[in-house]
């Protein structure tokens, strides 16, 4: 009701000013009747009816919502007063933008990533469950997925511990198993072959997510056997390649040259664990016996959802026991004695956590910077207008009121940047979210209603902020101070200068924080990217294929292919080397072996047991790639099949397991490799030791352990030297493979250059963007410092007019006013410093060969800020040291 | 919006108010006419100011005890008509026992046999 008669008060306003017409009207009228002369008539009548303009003006008010109308003046004298300074106006506001723009962006991707909802019922009782080493130094496997050191360890889980714990506990309602890998999807029409990555998942899982497939059915219990044929397609792969039809449940495709019937098709909104899975199928269709069996094939995930009554520590904890009785009963294999839960959203973001909780800090700080030099701006502005709100509130004017005045200029400022700064992360949350290489979602990645209503919240905190502080400091009690004191003096300003000051020293040191972080991320993104990976990575193509068992189903078979390929590829013109290996140095973990030194005195029970990475070299793979050879021999073209019970080690492996004696001829047992028909049985001769080589960059070389490609492995990483520019030979060398078998597709035809270059992308986006923040605050702090200096060599003009006249010298003056800048600055960048000590300790595990108090870095930082706060203050103090004197004296 | 002291024109107000609605039961009246009627039948004891009777006719309206339309006063012109609600006749009943129980208090307070009338 009152809102609409707000609404309505001019409307009722002219109503009101006829209606008294006509009562004027009606009186003159009856006065006239009475006798009145017409003048007199009138008179009375307008004497009768009073002031007119009073009853008009209260029943204005009577209909008007005061705290609204009162808003509606402030903002509007605010918005005069601003556009007197539109210079100070826009920094404001561009930087307010900037900051809650960069806010509300990480934050869209914090909270797709990191705190959305899954699609699945109920997704708050599943958790993975992974294995968990209890010794405190940390587990190799983990380190591969990026696991830092002091934190929990996520190893992957043998299926033969799964099926132990899905038997013998009960704190779950189900767990279900799942590892990746890959299949060749050939056409029966013709279509080219291609690469898929796949997803084996036991048969419980989509009723454990509880996902209904869009057509036909999931797996059933009785499927999930070694041997079975049947896939279930996901949604992109239904459209893309079978073009959305339908009829395709329940007829077949071709797997590795082997049919498989598609039973259903998996709804388009399913994208769990990764865009990139095509296709799934039941766990064991793949597994062999020893991968079902042993204990230490750790290579899958589990899944399981939590009964409604069960505690998740008590679930875990029956679970752990069952794990660690199989840890009591295998003690020579790697079998891990416990068991930890890890949320889903969190395992599917993986490792952005960190950078993105860096970035998130990085924003905030940035954030408080804009806020504290807006604050200082205002804080100046207002010491302007000082003896206009004296008088003011000498006249009655109320302290709230007052504020409240002073409050709605940091409100239109921060409401003007907090809605571009809305708009501009809209424009910009894409771009980051593609950018960024590790977000398991992207494409679900965008702005919705709550992380709008957060950038509203962070606007109104940061107009409080900043416009606070400077309202209480000139609204305070020396009111009647600023009323006595002379102008001449300036001693009205030495509280509002240590404020001012004081917010300058704490923007200084947040800057320091910023730009040590930065430059440590920068550090360590450069060292990375000229980290020795320890082979050629220059001019080398890569690409990978794997032969399909059906066609290629005996090692001769598989060899004489590879063989052949190698040769066909090394006689191109332009290719100096061709290297054969389940894959190349920098491009993975790619998985371990644990194994024993026969010829050592066997361990005792419990110890951790030594391991390595397990790879794959032909002949010519050290010598294409540039690995140099330290004792012994590399393979040769004998060491196949049946004759290939041979293994070259790495330096690293030889330093850690061999460090007194030589291991040329020592024979490793290594239980999980295997060999067709005699698993675990065989022992291997060391024939060699070659150069190390690291399996990610950012990451210590590990122990390798390599066995000859022509044993009879069907798949791999062809890696090509070439002479020149290498993706020129992507197309022969692919004509080459064609040639040979025409429906063998290839897939992730990359330089290595390239291959190195996708790791390091997320570590150059955060440097890039901590950096990009650093320079920001920078460029405020020095805005700032600049500010506060002019304000203050104004403020002394008479007095300096006064030292002149008494004698000082000019480069005095500039001394005097330099080092009066100075002070904070200097300060500021001995807390930040302090600061930023206790701050990068936390990020400590994301830099790579930069230790948190890397001298360079923090040399730079400090030389940095110096240079630029003397720049900032150099201007200021070098217009008070060429004042006239005359003129300062007589300034007022 | 500045707070004036509580005095008699707060009560008037609302006594005001009670007169307003008391009149507009013998009809539907416009301002002038509702101003002439009080002060009429105090036998011009009371002076209805504009001041009041304006923003007091339009406090009712908000409160629906009345309600108004623009018609022609007996002398032609065109002027806004205010008449009484059902809200409005239950709100005069409940004025006017308040009225004469304050009354009556204030005269027995006042020494008055009966309170007065």
């Amino acid at each position: 009701m009152s809102w609409l008669r707000f609404f309505r008060r001019k409307r009722s306003d002219a109503e009101l000013q006829h209606e008294m017409d006509t009562f004027l009207a009606e009186e003159t009228a009856d006065n006239e009747a009475r006798g009145m002369s017409p003048e007199e008539a009138r008179r009375q009548a307008r004497v009768k009816l009073g002031n007119s303009q009073t009853v008009r003006e209260s029943l204005w008010t009577q209909n008007s919502l005061l705290p609204l109308t009162h808003l509606g003046r402030d903002l509007k004298y605010a918005f005069r007063t601003l556009r007197r300074t539109p210079g100070f106006s826009i920094i404001a506001v561009v930087v307010m933008a900037l900051c809650i723009g960069a806010a509300t962006s990480l934050l869209t991707i914090v909270r797709s990533v990191l705190l959305r909802p899954l699609p699945f019922r109920d997704p708050g009782r599943l958790v993975m469950l992974y294995e968990h080493h209890r010794e405190p130094n940390i587990s190799e496997s983990a380190v591969a997925q990026g696991g830092a050191r002091g934190e929990a360890t996520y190893n992957p889980v043998a299926p033969a511990d799964f099926y132990d714990w899905r038997s013998k506990t009960h704190g779950f309602e189900d767990m279900a198993i799942m590892r990746s890998g890959g299949y060749n999807l050939t056409g029966e029409r013709g279509e080219l072959p291609e690469a898929v990555h796949a997803v084996a998942a036991s048969w419980n899982l989509f009723q454990i997510l509880g996902v209904q497939p869009a057509f036909g059915r999931t797996f059933t219990a009785s499927e999930d056997q070694p041997g079975s044929a049947v896939v279930l397609l996901t949604w992109s792969v239904f459209q893309r390649r079978f073009a959305g039809d339908a009829t395709i449940v329940g007829r077949q495709i071709h797997l590795d040259g082997r049919p498989f019937t598609v039973v259903g098709v998996l709804p388009s909104w399913f994208s769990y664990p990764d865009t990139r899975t095509l296709l799934w199928v039941p766990f064991k269709t793949d597994a062999s016996p020893e991968l079902l069996q042993h204990h230490d094939w750790h290579q899958s995930r589990v899944l399981a959802r939590l009964r409604p009554d069960v505690s998740l520590a008590n679930a875990v904890a029956q679970v752990g026991a069952v794990q660690y009785q199989l840890h009591l009963q295998y003690p020579h294999d790697p079998v891990n004695e416990d068991v930890v839960p890890r949320s889903l959203n969190e395992d599917l973001a993986g490792n952005v956590k960190k950078p993105l909780t860096l970035m998130l800090s990085a924003v905030g700080c940035m954030l408080l910077i804009g806020c504290l030099n807006v604050s200082n701006l205002l804080v100046a502005r207002a010491a302007a207008r000082q003896k206009e709100v004296a008088v003011r509130s000498a006249l009655g004017a109320q302290r709230a009121t007052l504020i409240r005045e002073q409050l709605a200029e940091s409100v239109l400022l921060c409401a003007a940047g907090g809605l571009s700064g809305i708009l501009l992360s809209m424009l910009s949350t894409q771009f980051l979210a593609h950018a960024w290489k590790d977000l398991p979602s992207a494409k679900e990645i965008h702005i919705d209603g709550s992380v709008i209503a957060f950038a509203f919240l962070l606007m109104c905190a940061a107009a409080l902020m900043s416009g606070l502080l400077p309202a209480l400091s000139t609204t305070g009690k020396t009111m009647l101070k600023a009323l006595q004191t002379s102008s001449r003096t300036g001693a009205t300003s030495v509280s509002r200068t240590v404020l001012r000051k004081s917010l300058l020293t704490a923007e200084i040191g947040i800057t320091v924080v910023l730009l040590v972080s930065a430059g440590l991320l920068l550090k360590s993104f450069l060292r990375l990217r000229s980290a020795d990976v320890g082979s050629i990575t220059e001019n080398v193509l890569t690409l990978q294929y794997g032969l399909p068992d059906e066609k290629y189903d005996t090692p001769e078979k598989i060899n004489a292919f590879n063989e052949a390929l190698l040769e066909r590829v090394r006689a191109i013109p332009g290719v100096r080397g061709a290297a054969l290996g389940n894959t190349v140095p920098a491009a993975g973990f790619w998985g371990d072996f644990v194994f024993t030194v026969k010829e050592h005195p066997p361990l005792k029970a419990g110890a951790e047991l030594p391991d390595g990475l397990m790879r794959w070299a032909d002949p010519g793979y050290f010598s294409a790639l540039g690995i140099p050879l330290v004792s012994g021999r590399f393979f040769t073209s004998d060491d196949r099949v049946a004759h290939s019970y041979k293994v070259i080690v790495s330096r690293q492996l030889v330093r850690q397991y061999f460090p007194e004696d030589n291991p040329i001829g020592k024979h490793l047992h290594v239980p999980a490799h295997e060999q067709k028909g005699a698993p675990g049985l065989v022992d291997y001769e060391i024939v060699g030791v070659v150069g190390d080589t690291l399996y990610q960059v950012g990451q210590e070389a590990k122990p390798a352990l390599y066995f000859p490609f022509l044993e009879g492995i069907s798949g791999g990483t062809l890696a090509v030297h070439t002479a020149t520019d290498p993706l020129q030979f992507s197309v022969p060398v692919q004509k080459q493979i064609a040639s040979l078998d025409p429906t063998l597709p290839v897939s992730d035809v990359l330089t290595m250059d390239e291959v190195i270059g996708e790791s390091l992308v997320n570590a150059r986006l955060s440097a890039s963007i901590v950096l990009a923040f650093a320079v920001l605050s920078l460029l405020l702090a020095s805005v700032g410092l600049y500010g506060v200096l002019s304000y203050l060599t104004t403020q002394r003009t008479s007095e300096l007019g006064i030292r002149m006249a008494l004698g000082a010298q000019r480069d005095q003056l500039l001394r005097l006013t330099l080092i009066d800048g100075l002070r904070p600055a200097l300060l500021g960048l001995g807390l930040g410093l302090v600061a930023s000590f206790a701050a990068t300790r936390i990020f400590q595990s994301m830099l790579f060969g930069t230790k948190p108090l890397d001298p360079l870095v923090l040399s730079g930082v400090i030389a940095t800020l110096l240079a630029v706060a003397v720049l900032a203050c150099l201007a200021p103090a070098w217009r008070a040291s060429r004042l006239d004197p005359m003129q300062a004296l007589r300034t007022e | 919006m500045g707070k004036k002291p509580q005095s008699q024109s707060e009560m008037l107000k609302g006594t005001l108010d009670m007169m307003i609605l008391r009149t507009l039961l013998g009809g539907d009246a416009h301002g002038h006419t509702i101003a002439k009627v009080i002060e009429h039948t105090s036998e011009d004891l009371l002076e209805v100011e504009q001041g009041s009777l304006y923003p007091a006719l339009h406090r009712l309206e908000d409160r629906r005890w009345v309600s108004s339309y623009w018609g022609v006063s007996e002398n032609n012109r065109k002027a806004k008509f205010y008449l009484l609600t059902a809200e409005g006749r239950k709100q005069l009943v409940r004025e006017t026992s308040r009225w004469r129980r304050m009354t009556r208090a204030i005269g027995l307070v006042m020494g008055e046999e009966g309170g007065a009338q």
